[in-house]
């Protein structure tokens, strides 16, 4: 039997073409987050799009420059809200540089083992949805018993399971609780275990792979210039890793490898974030091995960690302390540094202006999301419809931070 | 941060730059506005500098200099591993005349970072293909990252959007397929 579409070109029929605008989002369940894409449609291929984001735009920098330095706390968790943890120490350690104090070793070790079960959390958060997107709903059910888990965890330490505000400038706001490195410990290898299953229900499966393989690639070049970085430039076969480039905290002394993808497509980023799992995993056991019992968790510097309680009740020179850093926020001198750290996706840099009063006066947030969501127009240009929502969803990008 | 780097910019405008320091670590230059895109694409294509990246592009506010607004960009080469901040002040003290040299035929990334600094502060990026708001609305009266931005200001609801009979707008016409969608008239009345 001859195919129907033979010669249709050379056929006398002319059928009306006409290319079809699109708009999918910015509330659409295979679209998550709040993101609005409007295409034109040549058949089923997308020949143009428009990406508009900004629909959950809070004024995250406006609202830094109103309170003082320890007010940004909360904010820059509402940031990155799957990695909170990650976002936190990352500003605490931009303030510590243009301080000029470095933490104790206790709590850079607890900063590294809370931030990296932040990513762990953060990467189960992208694959699970990104599953669940292409209709895989039981993956993504495991995968968040996995992140809850793993909120146990956060919430045992810092009593908030979603934004903690643990951080502080100069320290965390407790030392790490008794049951800490038991109960971390046995949490990673529940966790390992159902990344484990569930990677076993996806990458057996066909359907699974045939949307995700040779969809949304983009060549290394591009993803640096569009300002990638994160999995999805890893994924591109660039292993920058500010883990590894610029080691901060404590990341020179341990152990563990930045896998790095060979095709850059959808299926790449999907596995490099579980690779980065069991590389997380094993800093996290590293850290924890190496987190001491004892010892001070804030730096000695009474410009800017708050005194004990019970010294604030008992003398005089304790409660100004307290209050002054509370009601005037603490100094931080007069300059600008910008500091970067890996973040959930990324580099996630702070650019820091100080006057040198208690106010911030520019708190600029690099979002690593904001600059991949800004290359979904070209991994998306030429592809089918269909593959917007995997391309879209292996990108990871999350309202908070790409629009602040 | 590389010292190098920023001595060897330094050594290649000499005629164009400013000032420069190195704060906590991050080398800093200052160069007049003329000179921005000439250094930017010398620290991209230059085989000494090769910053492939523009990591950050940002705007900050000094209302009470007489040239307000800094354009502070960081630039990172990841095959040399070094990274250099570069900056240059635009506009007057009433936030006029604020333009600056696109950097988007250097980096995809500038696009999109041009367009946040344009929506934020009103900072107009010359040759840019796009400028459009990006994070708020095209209704949106003034640039509130600016100082003089009062923090507490209510913008006033948007009327219904009345699409007849406007000429089809960038990139896909108004409606963009749905009646809601946004409009790319800048509210200010600038026309890129």
């Amino acid at each position: 039997m001859e195919a129907l579409d033979i010669d249709l070109e050379e056929s006398e029929i002319e059928l009306p073409t006409e290319p079809m605008l699109l708009n999918v989002g910015p509330s659409h369940p295979a679209m998550h987050g709040t993101v609005r894409c409007v295409m034109e449609l040549s058949g089923e291929a997308i020949a143009r799009v428009d990406v508009q984001v900004g629909y959950l735009h809070r004024g995250f920098e406006k609202m830094c420059e109103r309170g003082t330095w320890s007010q940004v706390f909360p904010y820059v968790d509402r940031c990155n809200y799957v990695s909170p943890m990650l976002n936190n120490v990352g500003f605490a350690m931009a303030c510590e540089k243009m301080l000029g104090i470095e933490v104790p070793d206790r709590c850079q070790w607890y900063r590294m083992a809370l931030g990296e079960l932040a990513r762990i959390s953060d990467h189960l958060t992208c694959d699970g949805a990104m599953a669940m997107e292409l209709g895989a709903f039981t993956p993504f059910l495991w995968m968040v018993k996995a992140r809850d888990m793993i909120w146990d965890v956060m919430e045992e330490e810092t009593g908030a399971r979603l934004t903690h505000s643990f951080g502080r400038v100069g320290g965390m706001a407790k030392p790490p609780t008794d049951g800490f490195k038991e109960h971390a410990r046995a949490v990673v290898a529940q966790v390992l275990k159902i990344v484990e299953e569930s990677e076993g229900l996806l990458l057996g499966n066909r359907i699974f792979l045939d949307r995700l393989e040779g969809i949304g690639i983009i060549s290394a070049e591009d993803a640096i210039s569009l300002g990638w970085t994160g999995p999805c430039l890893r994924a591109a076969g660039v292993p920058y890793d500010v883990r590894k480039s610029n080691p901060y905290m404590k990341y020179a002394e341990v152990d563990f490898e930045v896998p790095v993808g060979q095709t850059s497509d959808c299926l790449d980023r999907f596995l490099i974030r579980l690779a980065e799992m069991r590389q997380s995993a094993r800093i996290v056991y590293q850290c924890l091995d190496r987190l001491s019992d004892s010892g001070p968790v804030n730096v000695d510097d009474p410009r800017v960690v708050l005194p004990e309680k019970s010294g604030v009740y008992t003398t005089i020179e304790d409660t100004i302390r307290h209050f002054k850093i509370v009601m005037e926020g603490l100094k931080i001198p007069a300059g600008e540094v910008y500091s970067y750290t890996e973040g959930g996706n990324g580099e996630l840099g702070f650019y820091l202006v100080s006057d040198g009063s208690g106010t911030p006066y520019r708190v600029r947030i690099r979002p690593p999301c904001f600059q991949v969501t800004a290359g979904l127009e070209k991994i998306i240009t030429g592809q089918m419809m269909a593959d917007v929502v995997p391309c879209f969803g292996s990108l990871n990008m999350i309202g908070g931070e790409c629009d602040r | 941060m590389s010292k190098a780097l920023q001595e060897l910019v330094i050594s290649s405008f000499q005629a164009h730059v400013l000032g420069s320091h190195a704060q906590h670590g991050d080398e800093t230059i200052v160069l007049k506005p003329s000179a921005w895109k000439a250094a930017h694409a010398f620290l991209r294509n230059d085989p000494r500098a090769r910053c492939e990246m523009l990591t950050d592009l940002t705007v900050v506010d000094f209302p009470d200099r007489e040239v307000r607004f800094e354009v502070v960009s960081h630039v990172h080469s990841l095959s040399l591993g070094h990274r250099l901040r570069l900056k240059s002040s635009v506009g007057d003290s009433d936030g006029e005349d604020a333009n600056i040299d696109s950097l988007t035929s250097l980096w995809a990334s500038a696009n999109w970072q041009e367009r946040e600094a344009y929506d934020m502060f009103g900072v107009r990026f010359v040759g840019h293909p796009d400028l459009r708001r990006i994070l708020l609305y095209p209704e949106f009266v003034g640039h509130p990252l600016r100082k003089d931005y009062p923090a507490q200001k209510i913008q006033p609801l948007i009327p219904f959007r009345d699409v007849l009979g406007t000429e089809k707008l960038a990139p896909f016409g108004v409606f963009e397929g749905m009646s809601f969608g946004r409009q790319t008239e800048h509210s200010d009345g600038v026309e890129e």
